[in-house]
C-alpha cells in the first residue's frame, strides 16, 4: 500500500512541498500560473491538515480544471505524496482511458491504473506504455525521410500567385459566418432602442430618425494543416502553392505542416519573397516525404496550438490522402477535440477525385463523421471549385 | 461551517453531495472564487446551486446562458417605454435638454438583469450562470471580467462595484470547450452518477415514502438501464420521477406487472429510437436482474 513520502530532512516546509507538488503537476501538462498556486496554499488552510483526503480533494478543486485532469489528478497525487521514495512518475494517458472520456458512467472512471501508483516506480516501470508512442510498431514508411527535398524545385512564384488568388477567393467565401448578437448597422431587422432614446432627446421624445441593428458578419479563421509525407509528395506542389497563397491572402490564417511531426510555417510563408518563403519552409520541412503520422500530428495540433486559437469561428483545413502508419482512434479523438472546440474541420482528399474511390483506409473512414465537408481536390482548379461548397458550411 | 457540515446541511435539503464536491463548495465558499461543474446532463448540477441558497438562506439568481446572449439580456438594459413616454412628458412640463437627460439615465428607468443583479445585493447571494459552454465566446470574456472585479461598468451611471461578493456557481454540459482563462479562475469539480449508494439516498431523501425493496428495484433498474446503450442516459432527475410515478400507480414491485413499468418508462427514455429500444422483455430482463 502507499505511504506518505518522506521528504528529506533539509526540506524547507509545507510551503515548499506544496510548491514542489504544483511544479510536479506542471511538468505533467496541467497548467497554472503563480496566482493558482498562492491559491492552493490558501485552500489547504480551510481543510484540516491531517486528514490527506481532505487536502487530495482540496487540491483537486484548485489545481484541476476539466475532466481529463481530475481524472488524472489522483494518480498525479499519490505519486507525489504517497510514494516510499520521491519518484516523479511521468503519467501518460494511455489510449484505453483517453477513450473513456466520453462515457459517463456511474463508476469512477478507470481505476486500474491508479492501483499501482503507490508502489515506487522506476522511471524505466513504464516502458511498455510509452514506447507505444510510435517506435513500437515500426514500420517501414515510419521513418522520417532525413533527406532535404528542396521545395523551390516544387513551386514556382507564378503558381504561388496563381494560388494567392484561389486563396482570397474561398477565404473570402468561408468568411461569411452570422453572429447571433446585433450591432447597429445601417439596416436591420431590429431597431436600436438605446440609440433611438438618445436622438429623440433632440427632438423633443419624437423619434424621428430610426437607427437600426442588425447581425454583423464575422470573419472565420483559416488553419490549415498540410500532409507532406511520401504519400503525398505529387500532390504537395499544389498544396504548397495553396498554403503560400492562404498565408498572402489573409493576415489571420495559420498554416501547419506535418509528416511525422507538426510543424509551424506560418511565419516562413509570410516572407514577402515567395522564393525565400519556400527556401525557409524546406529548412524546416525536416522529413518531407518520409513517413506519415497522421492522427498523432493532428492529435498534437488539438493538444497544443488549437487551444489557444480554433474556436466556433474557426475552419480547419486538413490536407491528406488519410493513409496513416497509426491506429484510427488517435485520429478520430483528435477530430473529435477540434470538433469541440466549435471548429469546422474540412478535409481535401487528393484520392477522392479518383474513379470508384471509396474511403477504404482505416483512418480515413474513421474521419469521415466528424468532417463538415470531404472533397476531392488535386489541382489548383480543383481548389477553387470548392467556393460553392464552403460558402455553405 | 468545514466541508463535512457543508455536507450534512446540503443533504438535509435534500441533496446528496459526493466528497469531492462538498470539499469544492466549501472552498468557493471560504475562498470566494467562482466554483465550474461540469458533467453529463441530469447529474444535478443546476440543483446544488438551488440547494446551496437554500443552505445560506440567501436568494437564487440564475442567469441561463444560450448562444448570442448579450449584454442587454445579461448585465443590464435601459428601460425604453418609459423613457420615451418621459421625454413627451417632460416636453410639456418645460423642463431642459440636459435636465432631461439626467433624469433619463438614472437607477427609476435601469432594468437590472442578472449579473447586475447579483452584485447589487445586501446579503451575498448564489449566481448561478447554467450552462455557460452555449453562450459564445464574447459571452465568456466579458465574464471573465465581472468575475474577476465584481464590478459592472454602465457607460450613463459610472462602475458600479459590488455590495456582497456573490457565490458563483458556473455550470457547463461539455457542448463546447471552456477557455482555459475561465477555467483558471474557477475551482473545478466534475461531477459524476452518484453511485448506487448515495442514489438511494437520494431517492429516499426525495421521497421517504419509498419502501427499501422497491427502492433498490428502482436504483438497480435505472443504474442497468443506464448501461445500455441510449441515446440519452437517464438523470437523477428522471429517476425521482421515475420512482414518483411508480409510486403514484401503486407499483410494490417491478416485477409484478410489465404493462405499467413499460408505461412509467416514459419518465426514463426521452426518445423515439430509446424507447424502441427498450422493449417490454428487455426492460423485464433489467428489472429481473436489477432485483
Amino acid at each position: 500500500m502507499s505511504r506518505v513520502t518522506r521528504f528529506a530532512g533539509r526540506d524547507p516546509g509545507p510551503v515548499a512541498r506544496v510548491g514542489g507538488f504544483i511544479a510536479h503537476l506542471r511538468e505533467n501538462g496541467l497548467r497554472f500560473g503563480v496566482a493558482e498556486a498562492e491559491l492552493a496554499l490558501t485552500a489547504l488552510t480551510h481543510v484540516r491538515a491531517a486528514h490527506a483526503d481532505e487536502n487530495r480533494l482540496a487540491l483537486k478543486a484548485v489545481c484541476t480544471g476539466c475532466k481529463d485532469e481530475a481524472e488524472r489528478f489522483d494518480d498525479l497525487f499519490d505519486a507525489y505524496w504517497l510514494n516510499g521514495g520521491r519518484v516523479k512518475r511521468k503519467v501518460t494517458p494511455t489510449l484505453s482511458r483517453r477513450m473513456n472520456r466520453d462515457v459517463h458512467s456511474s463508476r469512477p472512471a478507470a481505476t486500474g491504473s491508479s492501483a499501482g501508483s503507490g508502489t515506487p516506480d522506476a522511471p524505466g516501470d513504464q516502458g511498455g506504455e510509452t514506447a507505444g508512442q510510435g517506435t513500437g510498431k515500426l514500420i517501414a514508411s515510419d521513418v522520417t525521410n532525413r533527406m532535404r527535398k528542396d521545395l523551390r524545385e516544387l513551386v514556382t512564384p507564378a503558381e504561388i500567385e496563381e494560388a494567392t488568388h484561389v486563396a482570397e477567393r474561398l477565404g473570402a467565401a468561408m468568411r461569411d459566418r452570422r453572429s447571433r448578437r446585433r450591432k447597429a448597422a445601417q439596416r436591420g431587422s431590429w431597431l436600436h432602442f438605446r440609440k433611438l432614446i438618445r436622438l429623440s432627446l433632440a427632438t423633443g421624445g419624437e423619434p424621428v430618425v430610426l437607427p437600426r441593428k442588425a447581425r454583423p458578419d464575422r470573419s472565420r479563421r483559416i488553419i490549415a494543416l498540410c500532409d507532406v509525407s511520401g504519400s503525398m509528395s505529387v500532390y504537395s506542389k499544389v498544396y504548397l502553392a495553396f498554403l503560400a497563397g492562404l498565408m498572402r491572402a489573409d493576415a489571420r490564417a495559420d498554416a501547419y505542416l506535418f509528416h511525422t511531426r507538426l510543424v509551424r510555417i506560418t511565419e516562413a510563408l509570410r516572407d514577402k519573397d515567395a522564393l525565400r518563403a519556400l527556401a525557409r519552409m524546406s529548412l524546416m520541412a525536416d522529413g518531407f516525404a518520409g513517413g506519415s503520422r497522421i492522427g498523432a500530428s493532428v492529435a498534437d495540433f488539438a493538444k497544443g496550438p488549437a487551444r489557444r486559437i480554433v474556436d466556433g469561428r474557426t475552419v480547419v483545413l486538413i490536407l491528406s490522402d488519410g493513409y496513416d502508419t497509426e491506429p484510427p482512434e488517435i485520429l478520430s479523438e483528435a477530430l473529435a477535440r477540434l470538433r469541440k472546440r466549435g471548429s469546422s474541420v474540412i478535409w481535401l482528399n487528393p484520392l477522392k477525385g479518383w474513379e470508384s474511390y471509396a474511403p477504404t483506409a482505416q483512418s480515413m473512414r474513421a474521419a469521415l463523421p466528424y468532417l463538415d465537408l470531404f472533397r476531392a481536390a488535386n489541382t489548383l482548379a480543383d481548389l477553387a471549385k470548392l467556393e460553392g461548397d464552403l460558402a455553405r458550411i | 461551517m468545514d466541508w463535512s457540515e457543508l455536507q450534512h446541511r446540503m443533504a438535509q435539503q435534500g441533496y446528496v453531495a459526493a466528497d469531492d464536491l462538498s470539499v469544492a463548495l466549501h472552498l468557493a465558499l471560504s475562498l470566494q472564487r467562482p466554483i465550474l461543474l461540469e458533467g453529463a446532463a441530469g447529474v444535478g448540477k443546476t440543483e446544488v446551486a438551488k440547494v446551496l441558497a437554500d443552505v445560506l438562506e440567501t436568494r437564487l439568481i440564475r442567469l441561463q446562458c444560450y448562444e448570442g446572449l448579450d449584454a442587454a439580456q445579461a448585465i443590464y438594459e435601459w428601460n425604453y417605454q418609459r423613457q420615451l413616454l418621459s421625454i413627451r412628458a417632460a416636453a410639456g412640463s418645460g423642463e431642459t435638454g440636459s435636465q432631461i437627460e439626467d433624469r433619463l439615465f438614472t437607477e427609476e428607468f435601469l432594468l437590472e438583469r442578472p449579473l447586475l443583479a447579483a452584485i447589487r445585493q445586501e446579503k451575498s447571494p448564489v449566481l448561478l450562470i447554467d450552462e455557460i459552454d452555449r453562450a459564445d465566446e464574447e459571452f465568456e470574456a466579458y465574464l471573465l471580467e465581472v468575475l474577476a472585479d465584481f464590478q459592472i461598468t454602465v457607460p450613463e451611471l459610472g462602475t458600479i462595484t459590488a455590495v456582497t461578493r456573490p457565490v458563483v456557481i458556473l455550470t457547463s454540459n461539455g457542448t463546447r470547450d471552456l477557455s482555459d482563462a475561465l477555467r483558471r479562475r474557477c475551482l473545478y469539480t466534475y461531477v459524476e452518477y452518484p453511485d448506487a449508494v448515495a442514489e438511494t439516498e437520494i431517492l429516499r431523501n426525495r421521497l421517504p415514502k419509498v419502501e427499501a425493496h422497491l427502492a433498490a428495484q428502482i436504483i438497480g433498474f435505472v443504474r442497468k438501464l443506464r448501461e445500455e446503450e441510449l441515446e440519452k442516459t437517464p438523470g437523477v432527475a428522471e429517476m425521482l420521477d421515475f420512482a414518483a410515478a411508480l409510486m403514484g400507480l401503486g407499483v410494490a414491485d417491478l416485477t409484478n406487472d410489465p404493462a405499467v413499468l413499460q408505461n412509467t418508462l416514459t419518465t426514463l427514455l426521452k426518445t423515439q429510437s430509446d424507447q424502441a429500444a427498450i422493449t417490454t422483455e428487455v426492460a423485464q430482463r433489467l428489472a429481473g436482474r436489477a432485483a
